[in-house]
């Protein structure tokens, strides 16, 4: 799960993590009121959306007075802002962050995440700040730090000395540095993150560190045991066919393509798609029905499916394991038949009891190909493609 | 001969009176397994149809020799559960459950490290040696016995692949599902090595998907320890990056884990890459012709 930076700096300040002052603002009356509460001016005026890259696509600007946090917070709000991580339809910005202006001396990076590799939460932390930290990966790995951390051990004061010295921080700063990364570690797990990345995290002229950016990541199965998380998730940040689904319990996520697919399994949903796209087509989502794939959980999945408007066609791929296909067959044809499937539709169904299945589908009655193996699928879903 | 499960295994099912761990508990039975105990706490005593529950795993190994246990605890109390039998040094812990939290995974692995016991999983459908024993809820009848070694990060994709080859004829020695976790038990390259030491194992499918980087490392390995003939095939080239598909690990980070990266890597490690999952079946059947 994904938050805003300025919630992410709520988190920072209940640890202590030094963050600029400031106040998230919904309008741009509210904007202008800010730095006059705080009394600072310049202000930078900030975008929340969920997704990085902001200052490149115009989301972030200084602002010395009132006029100009007007004019600033009046072209950034309700302005579509695209990056490289929003794709090319961008996303609307709704809230601003106003936030005072530092004399900034450095900008460096500082991330923690999981390592899957070596089942660690590794902190990586480089004095190249501010830039794309792949980047940086790429051409300069000599710059990032890393320490992994044994997840029995926790975080030691070698740990941070290693980061803090890896930084070429001046000593004074050290001082600052050492306790504020065990703070951020202990907030990594407590909330279960998945990543905590600060860039950049700079140092100021008066000799402070502060994370001036702020992304903080959930693991999404570890929600069960932080209620508070939840309640800062934004459903303006996602897709409204995803949240639907979300509510359904359906594991959906929209794409581009025009043939929708309905599978039960991440896997074979995956491999489904790609199937999709070697007959010539374009997936229109991703859908993990789950193991079980009842009559309702069908029934909602052709509910999603079909709000896209883009879906010429609808590719169901079930393998019935220990729910059996003739069951299962049941719960297609009843759920279409509810839902009034109105695009042509492949069934490809293989498991215990297909044959029953099979007949059952057949007999249906509804607009509905029915297909004997995987590759007779893609074919048929190609014909459906081309609009044969 | 078969890796890890073969008709020696007992098996103890840990959450044996919840709805999943009874019903999957009855259908390994029904297959053959030999379900000798169950394990819910507060439940000693009890009966699960004819087999024994216990409250510890510590008492169901002690009381009925159980070398294999397999779990269905929900995903709060599930790496309590995976270290429980750990602890009771059970030789081969098969986790099923879905959702478990990475950091807990991160403890367990560590704790795992230090121990002889084998972890499968966790959000897998286990490990079947067809004809001798399934411990998972994989479906018993698509399997065949024979010379093939299956290991896949998915559930349902692994019966697809399971099936096709059982319709061309190609049987499997034992068939594992690592899971679809970014820290999960036992690996591609721990199935590898397995697969390359047994014996009856003439050829090795094997089933990755995007996310991470396990397949790049077991291609790795197969160009240095592996001699037998390999199939792979990856889920996921459509996938968009930085989206979770449904499975946790399943997830394109920034420029790493793409399908594409995993395909390439395979190819060069002389795997038999199949494109099209349609296709499976029949370039198995071509792949593994001088060893069937």
């Amino acid at each position: 799960m994904k938050i805003h930076e300025y919630q992410a700096k709520e988190l920072f300040a209940k640890y202590d993590i030094p963050i600029p002052r400031g106040k998230v603002a919904f309008s741009v009356e509210e904007a202008k009121t800010i730095p006059v509460e705080m009394g600072v001016y310049p202000v930078v005026v900030k975008a929340q959306i969920h997704a990085g890259g902001r200052g490149k696509g115009g989301g972030v600007k200084l602002a010395a007075t009132a006029t100009e946090v007007e004019e600033a917070a009046g072209s950034i709000l309700g302005m579509n802002l695209v990056t490289h991580q929003t794709g090319p339809e961008g996303k609307k910005v709704r809230k601003l962050l106003i936030e005072e202006g530092l004399e900034i001396e450095k900008e460096l990076y500082l991330s923690l995440l999981p390592d899957r590799a070596t089942a660690t939460v590794v902190v990586m932390a480089s004095e190249a700040g501010g830039m794309d930290i792949e980047e940086v990966a790429a051409s300069t790995p000599e710059r990032i730090v890393k320490v992994h951390v044994d997840p029995l051990l926790g975080f030691q004061a070698y740990h941070a000395r290693q980061l803090a010295f890896g930084l070429n921080l001046e000593p004074e700063l050290v001082k600052l540095f050492v306790p504020m990364i065990a703070r951020l570690y202990k907030l990594f797990c407590d909330y279960d993150c998945s990543l905590v990345e600060i860039n950049p995290l700079v140092t100021t002229k008066d000799k402070k560190i502060i994370a001036l950016d702020a992304k903080v990541n959930f693991d999404d199965n570890a929600l069960f045991r932080h209620k508070e998380i939840p309640l800062y998730r934004d459903l303006d940040e996602e897709e409204p066919l995803e949240v639907e689904a979300s509510n359904y319990n359906l594991n959906y996520i929209k794409m581009d393509g025009n043939i929708g697919n309905m599978v039960n399994g991440a896997g074979l949903a995956m491999a489904t798609m790609d199937i999709i796209k070697l007959a010539g087509a374009e997936p229109a989502n991703f859908l993990d029905v789950g193991g079980g794939a009842s009559a309702e959980m069908v029934e909602n999945g052709f509910r999603i499916i079909l709000s896209d408007p883009n879906v010429k066609g609808v590719f169901i791929n079930i393998f019935g394991g220990i729910l059996r296909c003739d069951v299962l067959a049941q719960g297609v044809v009843e759920a279409a038949k509810k839902v009034e499937v109105r695009v042509p539709l492949v069934v490809r169904m293989e498991g215990t009891n297909v044959e029953q299945g099979r007949e059952i589908l057949k007999e249906s009655g509804l607009n509905m190909t029915v297909a004997e193996n995987l590759k007779d699928a893609a074919q048929k879903v190609a014909a459906v493609a081309k609009g044969e | 001969m078969s890796i890890w499960v073969d008709q020696d295994t007992k098996l103890v099912v840990q959450g044996i009176t919840g709805r999943e761990g009874q019903f999957h508990a009855r259908q390994c039975i029904a297959y053959g397994s030999k379900v000798v105990a169950g394990v819910t706490p507060g439940k000693a005593g009890q009966k699960m149809d004819e087999v024994p529950v216990f409250s510890t795993v510590k008492d169901a190994v002690k009381e009925t020799g159980a070398n294999c246990s397999m779990i269905f605890v929900p995903p709060p109390f599930a790496a309590d559960a995976i270290l429980e039998s750990i602890d009771a040094e059970v030789p081969l812990v098969v986790a099923i459950t879905e959702g478990i939290p990475v950091l807990d995974m991160m403890k367990v692995k560590t704790v795992l490290g230090r121990s002889a016991s084998r972890l499968i999983g966790p959000n897998c459908p286990g490990i079947i040696t067809p004809d001798q024993c399934k411990v998972g809820i994989m479906p018993g009848p698509i399997h065949m016995s024979g010379p093939i070694g299956v290991v896949s990060r998915s559930g349902t994709l692994t019966y697809e692949v399971v099936h096709q080859l059982t319709v061309q004829g190609i049987g499997q020695t034992t068939c594992i599902g690592i899971g679809g976790d970014p820290v999960n038990g036992t690996n591609f390259i721990d199935c590898l090595q397995a697969f390359q030491d047994d014996p009856a194992t003439k050829g090795i499918v094997m089933v990755g998907e995007i996310g991470g980087s396990a397949e790049e490392e077991a291609a790795q390995f197969i160009t240095e320890k592996v001699s037998k003939p390999v199939v792979g095939f990856i889920a996921g080239l459509t996938a968009p990056p930085g989206r979770r598909m449904g499975h946790a690990g399943a997830i394109i980070s920034g420029s790493s884990g793409t399908a594409q990266a995993k395909i390439d890597a395979m190819k060069r490690a002389g795997v038999t890459v199949v494109e099209n999952l349609g296709q499976l079946g029949e370039i198995c059947k071509e792949a593994f012709e001088q060893v069937l």
